[in-house]
């Protein structure tokens, strides 16, 4: 065909050209076929290059890229030394000295003075700011890792600005620039962090109704604190920190619960993401040789000098905090902070971010990073000895709180308590200002309302307590947790069983047997029962609080306790002592300043003592007392449960104890109006005799017994610790107590009215017929003591007699049947509710430990 | 710092005092100011109620038995050299004071055992029973706590530490169960002038 039209064409150039055209074609063909032909040295080397594609632009193509190669080769062969040398120089001022060191080696092979010259100066403004460092480093000793993150992170970002400006465009007045730049932006950080969490801590405060979006605000605010650093170039982790850190407390407070969890949950998610993510680019990236370059001089010179260069700085840093701390730093101390420098994921990801174009030794610096960040994960060699894992043995418990205590009393008397005088100074501030701004009022209130609701139960549970055994009431409610306690028809059997023998003995025993588990508890729950309860020595005092958790109740019970505790023993071995009542109103004072609860707490004073066992010290007021007490028992503001007892007291013995129930209109509590009129016995003026104690009433009282009257009496004071505060004329009221007041006196009337009748008022009534159970409400401790004495007398067998009938208040209106019986029931229903779970009002403050006497 | 003098030069004794319990001057010093304030009226010396009158200590559960440890038995009062000997228990031990052999120093920690444990003995018989045990701990517990859990945990202490089977836990039982506790440590105080 092709042939043919050749001839038919006839013009040779078309001719040649088709001829042309053809043999393109053919040698096309030909190519495709595989068969080699030669046509010219053209074709030849067409054939032997690219078999597809555009040949000659592919050719000239290819043979530019490999002039290239060879350039590019030739050009790193030559400059290879020179690149390497910038690169270490690069990445002595990211990393440390050691680098510096062999850039230094490297530099003076390329042999280049004036960059010798240069880097000279460098290093000498290096090490300027690396003092620098390490000293600003010394202050953030305590929140080190945290710390030494952010440092980090802001030296990153001044290293980064420099490498962006060009490390040839570095003069030594930029490395000041650098430091200062340094601190403006960690201080800046720091201060835009505290003023969102003001904003956060004031926004917390009104989200009482819609605490659904409570997380939201908590993430919002600190990532917009972030935000706003970094958009003035500040310390964005740095102020994301403190902003934590300052609204931890307040926000802690206001927000519910269910929104902290939420929180808390949230962030250790993302946490752990994040970490995860790292980690596995890292691995990644470890297996991926493209991403890095090695070199193993530079690699395991960074190894040995960030080890020995971190152990420098620790050790030189601990050695001078030694100096002042009171526990010294010991060499496994120093050993894992040194070993434990960051350089994990953090380190990581910056050296990932680096900026490839910049930095041209980034490939080198990965690789290192990578092996350092193995090598410090992977190789933890550090034995510390594991001093947690040992569980102290009971003994150990005891007396190292002991210890505690000895050192906290010792201090105070030597007088040594500048220690804490800065953070007083700050507490006090926070006190007054920051929680009233930052606090929702129910929060700041709330340890009033703690206090009012811990009076509640204490007054609610005495009421049980009066039934029968203290002993095992008080297990109940403080130990619901612990099994096999008595029921409650058992202990009111068990008060049965007591009436009828009157014997204290018998009680303990009672008691024992009925919690057969008591003397094998396992050492668990002895330690559990002693770290749980053991008074905790004021260092030890942590500072947060919410109203989930009310840590500052717990403080404040156990001053209380303590003081009243203390305050009894003292007023009972010197009974005499007008002077020495004196002088402790001056000292309490001087006392730690505003917090009132101090000064409530004070009040109870006069306590005559119960704590020590000795048989002696039982205190029963001498009659004169008592007849004072009986005539002042009409002020009690606090209308109580157990009164109402008193008042059936006159009743006819005529029902039968098992019997009396719903029914029994004795057990009927009249809510008894306080009267102002009658000044209170401590009221009565400092000239009024001291309640004495008479020491042959505690005689009186069975060894056996004593313990359970103690308790009793305990909890009765505990109770009325701050005395009731409506008929407050001569004391100075405090505004807690009078609020306490307001709280605890309306509470009986808030009583719901239901027809059941408890088995403890059962019991109640019982103690009626007896006519020696009285429990007239008062406030005044020594009242109550006497009281609780009384009742008590019917165990023992020298019965005191009862408080003249004159004293006794008039007895409160006929029982109102319908009325009587839901208020009896009640409490009983509250005291459950305590037991198991806390009631929903009061008792919101604590979700946890039920009950505490 | 010539008031520092002229007051020091008050202090009876100071040489000795410095020489006996290793404090520094500053630090009798500053005690003896301390001294002078808890001394109310000026006595030069303390009374019960003087360390009574210590607001913390009022908040202290075993703050009586500490006040106790103060006063030497059959003492009513206290003087300054007594009350630098007592403080003294609470230095670091690690002070090199070793060199007088001739009397252990107070802050050896077998003097701060001692001092330990004379606040459980409080019968001063050598050692500590049960009960003494029992209410020790009745003061540092809390009320939440019933008696009979006091009394399974003084009796799981006692057969911890009771070596012998006396029932009672003697100084030498009291050290050994304390043996793996630093009471260096536990018990010291910084001085710090």
């Amino acid at each position: 065909m092709r042939r043919e039209s050749r001839k038919r064409g006839g013009r040779k150039r078309e001719r040649k050209r088709k001829k042309y055209v053809r043999r393109e074609e053919e040698r096309q063909r030909e190519r495709e076929r595989g068969k080699e032909r030669e046509r010219g040295k053209e074709r030849d080397r067409e054939r032997k290059g690219e078999r597809r594609g555009e040949r000659e632009t592919g050719e000239r193509r290819r043979e530019r890229r490999e002039e290239e190669r060879k350039k590019e080769e030739e050009e790193e062969r030559e400059k290879g030394e020179k690149e390497r040398a910038k690169e270490r120089e690069k990445k002595r001022e990211k990393k440390r000295e050691e680098e510096r060191r062999e850039g230094e080696k490297n530099g003076r092979r390329e042999g280049e003075e004036r960059q010798k010259a240069r880097e000279k100066g460098k290093i000498e403004n290096r090490e300027g700011w690396r003092e620098r460092r390490k000293r600003q480093g010394e202050k953030e000793s305590e929140t080190e890792r945290e710390g030494e993150r952010e440092r980090k992170r802001g030296l990153y970002k001044v290293y980064i600005s420099f490498v962006e400006v060009g490390p040839a465009n570095v003069q030594t007045a930029d490395y000041f620039k650098g430091v200062a730049s340094f601190l403006i932006v960690s201080v800046g950080g720091t201060l835009v962090g505290l003023v969102f969490a003001v904003i956060l801590g004031f926004i917390t405060r009104f989200t009482k109704k819609v605490r659904i979006i409570e997380p939201l605000f908590v993430f919002l605010l600190v990532y917009l604190a972030y935000l706003t650093a970094e958009l003035f170039s500040l310390s964005a982790i740095l102020s994301m920190t403190f902003c934590g850190i300052g609204a931890n407390k307040y926000v802690e407070a206001n927000i519910s619960q269910k929104s902290r969890t939420t929180v808390k949950y949230t962030m250790k998610t993302l946490a752990s993401i994040a970490e995860t993510i790292i980690f596995i680019f890292l691995g990644i990236s470890a297996v991926d040789k493209s991403k890095w370059a090695w070199d193993t001089g530079l690699v395991s010179c960074t190894l040995v000098f960030i080890l020995i260069f971190r152990a420098v700085g620790v050790v030189g840093q601990t050695w001078v905090l030694n100096r002042f701390r009171l526990v010294p730093l010991d060499k496994i101390d120093q050993v894992v902070m040194s070993y434990g420098g960051l350089r994990g994921a953090v380190a990581f990801a910056l050296v990932v971010l680096l900026d490839g174009k910049q930095v041209r030794a980034k490939d080198y610096f990965v690789a290192t990073t990578i092996v350092v960040v193995f090598f410090t994960v992977m190789f933890q060699w550090l034995k510390v000895p594991r001093s947690t894992s040992r569980k102290p043995t009971i003994n150990e418990e005891i007396h190292e709180r002991a210890f505690d205590h000895i050192l906290t009393a010792v201090e105070d008397i030597a007088g040594l308590q500048g220690y804490h005088h800065w953070r007083d100074k700050w507490e006090q501030f926070d006190k007054n200002y920051l929680s009233k701004l930052l606090l929702r009022k129910s929060v700041y209130r709330k340890s009033e309302l703690w206090e009012a609701y811990q009076k509640i139960n204490i007054r609610d549970a005495i009421s049980v307590i009066d039934q029968g055994g203290n002993v095992l009431t008080s297990a109940r409610l403080s130990l619901p947790s612990m099994a096999s306690r008595a029921s409650f028809p058992e202990f009111t059997n068990v008060t049965n069983y007591l009436r009828e023998n009157g014997s204290g003995v018998c009680l303990d025993l009672q008691v024992i047997d009925n919690v057969p588990g008591a003397k094998v508890e396992e050492d668990m729950e002895t330690h559990h029962v002693l770290a749980g309860n053991l008074y905790k020595p004021r260092r030890r005092y942590q500072s947060h609080y919410s109203r989930h958790f009310m840590p500052l109740g717990e403080k404040e019970r156990q001053d209380r306790e303590v003081f009243q505790r203390n305050m009894k023993y003292r007023m009972e071995s010197s009974k005499s002592t007008r002077h020495k009542r004196h002088k402790k109103e001056r000292s309490i004072k001087k006392r730690r300043g505003s917090d009132p609860k101090e000064e409530s707490a004070e009040k109870p004073r006069r306590n005559v003592s119960w704590h020590d066992k000795e048989p002696v010290l039982v205190p029963v007021d001498s009659e004169d007392d008592k007849a004072e007490h009986s005539e002042k028992e009409d002020d009690e503001g606090i209308t109580f449960v157990a009164r109402k007892i008193e008042t059936p007291k006159p009743r006819p013995k005529s029902v039968p104890s098992a019997v009396e129930g719903s029914s029994s209109p004795l057990a009927s509590p009249p809510s008894r109006p306080p009267s102002v009129d009658v000044p209170l016995p401590w009221k009565g003026g400092v000239g009024s005799p001291p309640p004495c104690v008479s020491v042959e009433a505690t005689k009186i009282i069975p060894v056996d017994l004593q313990q359970a009257w103690n308790q009793s009496i305990s909890s009765l004071e505990s109770i009325s610790s701050p005395p009731a505060p409506p008929t407050a004329a001569a004391d100075a009221v405090h505004p807690r107590v009078s609020a306490l007041s307001r709280i605890g006196t309306p509470r009986p009337a808030s009583y719901t009215p239901s027809s059941t009748s408890s088995a403890f008022f059962t019991t109640s009534s019982t103690q009626l017929v007896h006519g020696s159970f009285l429990f007239p409400e008062k406030s005044p401790k020594e009242e109550e003591e006497e009281e609780s004495f009384h009742e008590l007398q019917p165990l023992m067998s020298t019965l005191k007699p009862p408080p003249p009938p004159a004293a006794v208040p008039p007895p409160p209106p006929p029982p109102g049947s319908a009325h009587s019986q839901a208020r009896r029931k009640n409490p009983r229903v509250f005291l459950r509710s305590l037991v198991s779970a806390p009631p929903a009002g009061s008792t919101e403050p604590r979700s946890r430990g039920p009950t505490q006497l | 710092m010539g008031s520092n003098k002229s007051t020091i030069q008050y202090i009876p004794d100071v040489k000795e005092l410095i020489e006996e319990t290793g404090f520094s001057a500053a630090h009798i010093q500053r005690l003896f100011e301390r001294f002078d304030l808890l001394d109310r009226d000026q006595m030069g010396t303390l009374r019960v109620e003087d360390f009574e009158a210590i607001p913390e200590l009022a908040m202290n559960p075993i703050g009586d038995r500490i006040i106790g440890a103060f006063f030497s038995s059959g003492k009513e009062t206290v003087d300054f050299p007594t009350f630098v000997r007592v403080l003294a228990h609470f230095q670091p031990t690690d002070s090199n004071r070793t060199k007088n052999s001739s009397q252990e120093p107070y802050n050896s920690p077998n003097r701060k055992l001692q001092f330990a444990f004379q606040l459980y003995d409080q019968d001063r018989d050598g050692k500590i029973s049960r009960a003494e045990l029992l209410q020790v701990l009745q003061e540092m517990l809390g009320m939440q706590v019933t008696d009979e859990q006091l009394q399974s945990i003084a009796e799981r202490a006692i057969q911890e530490a009771d070596l012998d089977g006396d029932d009672a836990i003697s100084f030498d039982e009291f050290k050994k169960s304390l043996e793996k506790v630093d009471i260096d440590q536990k018990m010291r105080i910084g001085f710090l002038s």
